[in-house]
């Protein structure tokens, strides 16, 4: 270990702004350790009541699809449409679904 | 009604001082988040202040506001302990006094939500959720200086066994408290002494710290009594209303 | 081999003008990266060194209320550097060699913060001014092209809209007050305005790199508009609270907006050079405290390590 003074690993910080909603990124925090992380999250991205859940990862376990596979992974999906529920017509009328 | 307003004004005086040690950190954290973090525990300590503040004005009930109390009172009326006085000498006295007070701020919060005044318990209720964060956080901090480098050892046992001497202060009682713990409005601190030093001992085993041998120690805040640093501190923080003293800010 | 490139470019500036955001492990031209990276380290610095002037108040902030707005703005200041470095981060250079790029010089900060601040009014001329500067240039870069720094940009804006507000309330207040606090409040202001205007940077005909952010849309306005647009919505601010920008050439227009007297250009590039009055007060302070840090980190580093 050459390098004995450094900012800590990067950690990426979602937050849940309530109860029931999913958890989004919110940004990114340097921290030596998990315990700091969070902490270092907490005070920093809920400082203004945004959240009421918080989670942070290692950025570097963050598995990401490469820009050269972009292609392959996203657009077999341009043609599906009956995956979305605007594909499927419903009497008018017809409430609740 | 006197020795209510004096033990409103020990509590706010406490978290104003403390509030205001902490303050002066401000863009001189050792790395942006913890800048940050500091920050904002001393900003629950001066909203812990203003509103202890806002209830002393309340029960003088003599047209004083809480900015007067902050701004106009001088040393010897500032009944803050000595402990929260002491200056940023390094990170670890930073870490040190924050942790000693609190843990000391658990307990006694612990306590005095369960006050027969509401008033204060209903600021103890609010003030214990965020000294509970503080105190997690403190208490990880003397784990990783005391276990940390050579380096954080040797400044972390210094800053304990310069600020043990203020710890004895924390649990000084006098008349006040008697007739107050009498209404149930104020808390036996010998019990809370018990806690914190439960606390301490068991922060200090998981940190290697060694708890130093009592010596000389320090005593007078009850009185307004102070270090000479207080003087200082109040200088600074009330210079502008003191010197224009018909200006609103 | 060049015409791959050629092509690269082709495509890299096609999806900027189609508003598509560059993201950080897209192709961008060297040119581009070496931009963002410096736009938005200098960005995160200035955040960060802006806490000093504004940070030389706190404790001795008249009130309790005016202590802890003051506290927690500063905060959001380098809550704002934080957002910054960490969308520098994903072009791949880490934070640390950001702060040695600024410890050497190498990196620059806004020269505003070069200038002292001396009474209690700059806390409100630097609210209004400074804050005031930097929001007509953040709204504007909410839109600019890379993709991190955008995304940067909406939460600081967000974040960012009141402190202009809450310097504005301070002036009002002194404005009101007594006739040491209108003088305040006057000093302020004839100690902020130039420099202010001067956060907007040289004229578009003196700005080397501009043409290029303006077509990488790195930068979505040129320094005049915005500039301009400024001094538009700050005179009549100014002469609300009665006060008076210093500028005896400041002339209203018939299309509403205003003219106003030149920069001191040499002025501006002193300090951009490292001859203000602060610029070596600030840097050393930025220094001092992370080598007074040192020791903590490396007492975190060392205890992570042992945990593992």
């Amino acid at each position: 270990m050459s390098n004995t003074d450094n900012q800590g690993p990067l950690w990426e910080v979602f937050t849940q702004k309530k109860a029931g909603l999913a958890f989004k990124h919110s940004g990114s925090v340097h921290a030596y350790d998990k315990n700091l992380a969070i902490e270092a999250a907490r005070d920093l991205f809920t400082r203004r009541n945004e959240g009421t859940g918080l989670w942070v990862v290692k950025s570097e376990d963050i598995i990401a699809v490469a820009p050269e596979d972009s292609e392959s992974f996203f657009e077999p999906a341009d043609d599906k449409i009956y995956r979305h529920p605007t594909f499927f017509e419903v009497p008018d009328g017809v409430k609740n679904m | 009604m006197k020795n209510l307003f004096k033990y409103i004004l020990r509590l706010a005086d406490n978290s104003l001082i403390l509030g205001h040690r902490l303050s002066e950190n401000c863009s001189w954290g050792p790395y942006l988040e913890e800048d940050i973090s500091i920050t904002n525990t001393a900003l629950d300590l001066l909203g812990q202040a203003e509103e202890l503040l806002i209830y002393a004005a309340e029960v003088e009930n003599e047209g004083r506001t809480a900015d007067d109390l902050a701004y106009k009172r001088p040393e010897i009326e500032y009944y803050n302990v000595q402990l929260t006085e002491q200056p940023n000498e390094d990170f670890a006295h930073i870490q040190v006094r924050q942790f000693f007070m609190d843990a000391f701020n658990f307990y006694l919060y612990s306590a005095l939500k369960n006050s027969s005044d509401t008033t204060i318990a209903a600021i103890s209720a609010k003030s214990l959720k965020e000294v509970t964060y503080h105190l997690r956080r403190s208490s990880e901090w003397m784990i990783r200086l005391g276990k940390g480098t050579s380096e954080s050892k040797e400044r972390v046992n210094k800053a304990v066994n310069n600020l043990w001497q203020f710890t004895s202060e924390l649990f000084e009682m006098d008349e006040v408290d008697e007739a107050l713990i009498s209404e149930g409005i104020a808390v036996d601190l010998n019990e809370i002494k018990k806690l914190w030093n439960d606390k301490v001992t068991e922060i200090f085993e998981m940190a290697n710290i060694s708890k130093p041998e009592d010596g000389y120690k320090a005593t007078g805040s009850r009185k307004g009594y102070h270090t000479e640093y207080l003087g200082y501190i109040l200088a600074e923080m009330q210079y502008l209303p003191r010197a224009y003293p018909t200006a609103k800010w | 081999m060049s015409e791959n490139i050629e092509e690269l470019e082709r495509q890299f500036q096609e999806k900027i003008d189609n508003e598509v955001k560059i993201e950080p492990r897209d192709w961008m031209p060297d040119g581009y990266r070496e931009h963002v990276a410096r736009q938005m380290s200098q960005h995160a610095h200035s955040e960060v060194i802006g806490m000093q002037p504004e940070g030389n108040w706190i404790t001795r902030a008249p009130s309790l209320r005016a202590k802890k707005i003051l506290l927690a703005k500063i905060q959001d200041e380098a809550g704002h550097g934080l957002y910054l470095y960490s969308a520098a981060e994903t072009l791949g250079i880490s934070r640390d060699t950001f702060l040695q790029w600024l410890h050497e010089g190498k990196a620059k900060y806004s020269s505003i913060f070069n200038y002292p601040s001396l009474n209690w009014a700059d806390m409100g001329a630097i609210g209004w001014l400074v804050d005031g500067a930097a929001i007509v240039n953040q709204v504007s870069l909410q839109k600019t092209s890379y993709g991190p720094y955008s995304r940067a940009m909406v939460r600081i804006c967000k974040e960012e809209s009141f402190h202009q507000r809450q310097g504005y309330e301070i002036m009002a207040k002194m404005m009101a007050g007594t006739k040491e606090q209108q003088q305040m409040a006057q000093d302020a202001l004839n100690r902020f305005w130039w420099p202010s205007l001067m956060m907007f940077g040289p004229h578009d005909s003196d700005s080397a790199r501009s043409s290029k952010a303006l077509k990488w849309k790195i930068k979505r306005e040129s320094n005049d508009t915005l500039r301009q647009r400024f001094i538009d919505k700050t005179i009549p601010q100014a002469e609300f609270i009665g006060l008076k920008v210093p500028d005896p050439d400041a002339v209203l227009q018939p299309d509403g907006s205003y003219k106003t007297g030149e920069i001191n250009w040499d002025e501006f590039w002193n300090v951009v050079k490292g001859n203000g009055p602060c610029n070596k007060q600030r840097l050393d302070h930025h220094i001092k405290a992370h080598e007074d840090g040192k020791w903590v980190r490396e007492a975190c580093l060392a205890f992570a390590e042992n945990q593992n």
